[in-house]
């Protein structure tokens, strides 16, 4: 049971419960849906994006523990950030996910999310904000991505 | 209560034995496959090692030993499901393939713009992928039988979505989703009293109960090898003999011919018509050794165990708070559907599975089912007559251990 609590670690299950700027963005000038068919998780990210700084970011729906803990520490994480540096955190998430070294000043607590290393089929349900994130930057239009 | 010596039974089932994450095995999911006993994995294993050749050709010993094993074995099937005749039994590579056979084979060359497809709510994806695109390429209409809140059918508009314009009813016997048992003579037997020809989906049925197909009447039965304790990539379509006479060929090739010529081909009889190239020889002769292994086991002993499991464990499910148990029909097979309050069912099958408790989480390939209750997944248990009143109370403990976690 040690690897589970390595995966449901305090700070998931806090941001599972509270999760936070779980609401939508009215004037969100960037959005894309995140869907992973196989497990139901579905999500909305919203993004304000001010020239290239993330002004507010937030998302909506619903999904497994992880999914919904990762959006929520994504969407702390990247308020307030550059395009560039989000990218940045982005693929140092990506790097814990997977069991690279990674830059633990870049990753702060969103080091909680690497526990899913142990747990291969979980990996999906983590990065699917991420993702989503990710494809909301890169398209000034409604959008939508699937994991699997 | 059952009669059967549930230990010596494990015995053989090899992959029974193993621990997962240092946990015993509990294997709970099979609806999604049954395990495999080890005659099945010995005949598959003694075909490759002594018998192995191609079948219905070739005059050479093991050609001629092929054919006869893989013959034999659609003398069990027919056997198995109390079909007239070995010409209505024909290899498919699982349920879904024969579904898709009949709707293209059986109902499109019948079917006009505006004309009805009828389904259940209940149906997982094979018997529903299969008619939308028929419905596509025809014009065709789907209608879909409703479901209540306990998981049954509803059928009190079911006699008049039965229309002159209805060309096939096509249902589930058994809800691979909630475990639910529909009731499908009856059924058939109003579809029938308006001419309108029924396919009955056996999956999740043949591996849990005696299936009559000429009691229960249906034109088609369709069912896979692997949820029967057989191979993965064999299953069967069971047709009345006049139906696939009457039928052109699903795929063209070697075996369902008599004669190729570029000026015509003429098909060969049935079976064969309908079995174009090399068939699964080795899947087909472990279908067999199943049923051989179903009857040695006793399939009225097989149901008595797992209606024993499936009533204990349902009692103690129902005992601890804050679980439900999605689809309480009155008539189940062995699968239990359920939720932990303030858990996603993604989460419960990791937890599980650190316990060695292996469960099905997801939609089920059932999406509809899912949105009927609005919830995206169920966690699900499904047992077979393997299953001990030990790997019951795991599965209680997995639950308890859960919601501690997300206390």
């Amino acid at each position: 049971m040690s690897d589970l609590r390595e995966l449901y670690q305090q700070v998931i299950m806090d941001h599972n419960k509270r999760p936070r700027n779980f609401r939508e963005i009215e004037k969100a000038n960037h959005l894309a849906h995140g869907n992973n068919p196989l497990c139901g998780d579905k999500l909305v990210v919203y993004l304000k994006l001010d020239g290239d700084k993330i002004d507010d970011v937030s998302f909506k729906g619903s999904g497994c523990a992880i999914s919904m803990a990762s959006a929520s520490l994504m969407t702390e994480a990247l308020k307030g950030k550059t395009i560039d540096e989000a990218q940045a955190i982005y693929e140092q998430v990506h790097k814990s996910m997977t069991g690279e070294e990674t830059d633990r000043n870049l990753l702060g607590k969103l080091e909680v999310l690497s526990g899913v290393k142990e747990f291969p089929a979980r990996v999906k349900c983590a990065t699917l904000s991420w993702h989503t994130v990710h494809a909301a930057i890169d398209s000034d239009h409604d959008i939508s991505i699937s994991t699997e | 209560m059952s009669n059967l010596n549930i230990n010596t039974i494990r015995v053989d089932f090899p992959i029974l034995h193993q621990e997962i994450n240092g946990y015993p095995l509990v294997y709970l999911d099979n609806a999604a496959t049954s395990q495999k006993p080890r005659q099945v994995i010995d005949a598959v294993s003694h075909y490759y090692l002594h018998d192995n050749a191609n079948i219905h050709r070739g005059v050479h010993k093991l050609s001629q030993r092929a054919t006869d094993l893989y013959e034999a074995a659609r003398g069990k099937v027919r056997q198995f499901v109390n079909a007239n005749s070995d010409k209505e039994i024909i290899f498919t590579r699982g349920a879904t393939e024969a579904i898709n056979l009949v709707a293209q084979s059986f109902v499109r060359p019948k079917l006009q713009a505006n004309d009805e497809i009828l389904i259940s709510h209940l149906e997982h994806h094979a018997n529903i992928v299969p008619w939308q695109i028929l419905c596509e390429q025809t014009g065709a209409k789907l209608k879909v039988i409703p479901m209540t809140q306990t998981g049954e059918l509803d059928l009190t508009q079911f006699d008049t979505m039965l229309t002159e314009r209805t060309k096939i009813l096509a249902i589930g016997h058994v809800s691979n989703a909630l475990g639910t048992i529909n009731p499908v003579k009856a059924m058939t037997e109003k579809a029938h009293a308006k001419n309108i020809p029924v396919l009955i989906d056996g999956a999740q049925a043949v591996p849990h109960m005696t299936v009559d197909v000429q009691d229960l009447n249906c034109d088609f039965y369709v069912f896979s090898g692997h949820k029967m304790f057989a191979p993965t990539g064999i299953g069967a379509l069971y047709g009345r003999e006049d139906l696939l006479n009457a039928m052109p060929p699903y795929q063209g090739g070697g075996d369902m011919i008599l004669s190729v010529s570029f000026e015509k081909t003429i098909y060969n009889e049935l079976p064969a018509k309908f079995e174009a190239g090399t068939p699964n020889i080795s899947g087909v002769i472990g279908l067999g050794a199943a049923i051989d292994y179903m009857w040695q086991v006793g399939i009225d002993n097989i149901a008595a165990q797992e209606h024993h499991l499936l009533e204990i464990a349902t009692r103690k499910i129902e005992s601890l708070p804050g679980v439900n148990i999605i689809g309480t029909a009155a008539e189940k097979a062995a699968v239990i559907s359920f939720m932990i309050e303030g858990v996603h069912p993604h989460d419960v099958g990791t937890i599980f599975d650190q316990q060695g408790v292996a469960i099905r989480t997801g939609h089920h390939c059932a999406q509809p089912v899912m949105e009927f209750y609005d919830i995206p997944a169920t966690a699900r248990a499904s047992f077979a007559f393997y299953n001990s009143e030990e790997e019951v109370d795991a599965l209680i403990n997995a639950i308890q251990k859960t919601q501690e976690l997300f206390a």
